[in-house]
């Protein structure tokens, strides 16, 4: 009559402990090659420099500018990758966020005092940013078409339109306000790197304390599932799309006052740098699991290593061996996971 | 002509009444009707393309059916959608559970609608120790004990999932269960749960449609069994008046 049934009945305890071990170790990975890499970077500039990598605030610094961009990318494709899509225009979304934002900040400089011109252009570019981003969730959950390919048109649209824009070249600012908040710093900490941080507190909020993030597991892992739990799917995909949209905005805007200037090809190395470090965080592409902690993990081992390697003289193209090295270790150690049977979020 | 496994005075949870349903040219169902009582295992058997699917999918709002009617607790009711349906306790149990495999028990059993709290007093996030709390009663309920409330699961047998979609049904007070093929792919050990969870829930007065192709299955929870055969209703029977070779003949005529 009764179902005794218990979820320590199928494997053997002490089997299922070890696995349970090597399942956190594995959840870990991203900061555990973050933590190899300095490990590496630090022993090497002691012994050939005689001096500290890490506990350098001008390297600490370097690294954290230099990871602002792609993890601002990554954080909306960890979103979309979880739900089970992708986003490939988000590079040339922030490109052309970056020219808007410079031409916007421009044009209102013209008969707005600067302060007000950089609102005017920090809003113009998050706004058009979400343009190509509600194009990609009407197309994707509205038409059917397949996130990698619709995205991929928006991808050439959106670097079109930025080019096209920019008239084949850089857009200068000329705002004394954009360029402080690009270069600028409160108590030490670069602003750029602090407004970072900030939204990644929002976005770690969003995706594990939200209904919101909650939905875009459960739309990951068994769309049907959600459909029937009375989930509104297709709106839920609009939303990702535009999120990621907003994400590669603020990207834009940031790089543009950053440099003072717009470019189109802005985001471009970025968009695998950006997946990448979604995937290297714990995300699967197949969607149901990643986190937003992985993913800042993922964007600072990618940056580590970029920075690291110039640090210490390596001729920079071996940078995108050891990064691609680094994400095919990554998805090998997923596999072996998923294997034991290990959790998936 | 209608047998009932339950006393005649008491009123039927469901109460489907001449149900026709037709899709083009095809006549899915035909005056079909069928009954069921609070605690009772009502079997729905019938061979591929009777209609079994057509008539549980018109119960429970996935299609409206074209004539007759449908009474729950004794009011005419038509349902317009799936949700409609579960907001009067009519929950459907699909053989792929729809379950999302990397949430825990908790989080699919509120999927879609997740208790909130406020931390610090204004920021709403996700209540998990209440999910959690839920999960542990509700799966106690089924007799099924929980260690480890926040395994994803995707982490659990094909039984204690199957546990679990149960669980999800009865937490919202569903007092109608269909069950679509609750037993098919499990192994022995497995359904010979499923059959014990089935009876746990009768005891605790639900109503139950359970489909199924496995005669041994049905003789082992269900009271009564409804036949259908090309869209119409083959026959009726109690469980304690009749035997599989009956069934048989009455699933495939003659």
């Amino acid at each position: 009559m009764s179902a005794h049934t218990s979820t320590e009945s199928r494997a053997d305890p002490t089997q299922s402990r070890s696995r349970q071990l090597i399942v956190r170790i594995a959840a870990l990975r991203a900061w555990l090659f973050l933590a190899l890499l300095l490990i590496f970077f630090e022993t090497w500039s002691r012994v050939s420099y005689g001096q500290t990598f890490l506990f350098s605030s001008y390297n600490a610094q370097s690294i954290a500018i230099f990871a602002v961009a792609p993890l601002l990318l990554a954080l909306g494709s960890t979103f979309v990758i979880i739900s089970g899509g992708i986003d490939l225009s988000v590079g040339f979304i922030m490109g052309l966020a970056a020219v808007i934002a410079a031409h916007a900040t421009n044009l209102a400089g013209q008969s707005l005092p600067p302060f007000a011109a950089m609102l005017v252009g920090i809003t113009a570019g998050l706004v058009v940013a979400l343009g190509p981003g509600f194009v990609n969730g009407v197309l994707i959950s509205k038409l059917k078409v397949p996130p990698f390919i619709g995205t991929l048109g928006m991808f050439g649209v959106a670097r079109g339109v930025a080019f096209l824009l920019a008239g084949g070249t850089t857009v200068p600012v000329s705002n004394s306000w954009f360029a402080a908040l690009g270069n600028g710093r409160v108590f030490g900490f670069p602003i750029i790197v602090i407004i970072t941080v900030l939204f990644v507190l929002l976005m770690h909020y969003v995706l594990s304390q939200t209904r919101f993030g909650q939905h875009t597991y459960a739309i990951g892992a068994n769309e049907q599932a959600a459909i029937r739990s009375g989930i509104n799917v297709p709106r839920h995909i609009r939303r990702l799309y535009l999120l990621s949209a907003l994400c590669a905005g603020l990207g834009g805007v940031l790089y543009a006052a950053r440099f003072t200037a717009g470019a189109a090809q802005a985001g471009e190395p970025l968009l695998l740098d950006s997946i990448a470090a979604v995937v290297i965080g714990g995300a699967s592409l197949f969607g149901g699991s990643g986190t937003i902690l992985g993913t800042v993990a993922g964007a600072l081992v990618i940056a580590v290593i970029q920075y690291g390697l110039v640090f210490i003289n390596v001729e920079p193209f071996w940078q995108f061996v050891a990064v691609g090295v680094v994400i095919i270790i990554s998805v090998l150690v997923d596999q072996t996971q998923r294997k034991l049977g290990g959790d998936r979020q | 002509m209608s047998v009932q496994s339950q006393p005649q005075s008491q009123e039927p949870i469901l109460d489907v009444r001449s149900v026709s349903k037709r899709f083009g040219g095809v006549e899915a169902l035909k005056d079909v009707s069928m009954s069921l009582y609070p605690g009772e295992v009502v079997a729905l058997a019938g061979d591929n393309g009777a209609g079994k699917s057509t008539l549980i999918k018109t119960i429970s709002g996935v299609h409206g059916a074209d004539g007759g009617e449908i009474r729950f607790a004794g009011e005419a009711v038509h349902f317009a959608s799936p949700e409609a349906a579960r907001a009067h306790g009519i929950e459907t149990i699909y053989q792929d559970l729809a379950l999302a495999d990397n949430l825990s028990i908790g989080a699919n059993i509120f999927l879609g609608r997740e208790p909130m709290k406020r931390v610090l007093g204004f920021i709403p996030v996700l209540d998990r120790p209440a999910m959690a709390k839920a999960a542990k009663e509700t799966m106690a309920r089924l007799d099924f004990h929980v260690n480890r409330l926040d395994a994803p699961v995707g982490r659990f047998s094909g039984g204690q999932r199957q546990a679990v979609a149960i669980g999800r049904a009865i937490y919202w007070n569903a007092r109608v269960l269909i069950m679509d093929e609750p037993t098919a792919a499990l192994g022995v050990p497995e359904q010979r749960k499923v059959v014990s969870l089935i009876q746990n829930l009768k005891a605790q007065g639900r109503a139950i449609i359970f489909i199924s192709h496995n005669l041994q299955d049905i003789f082992a929870v269900a009271d009564r069994i409804v036949v259908l055969r090309r869209g119409t209703l083959a026959g009726e029977r109690k469980i304690s008046e009749t035997n599989p070779d009956e069934i048989v003949k009455l699933m495939v005529g003659g």
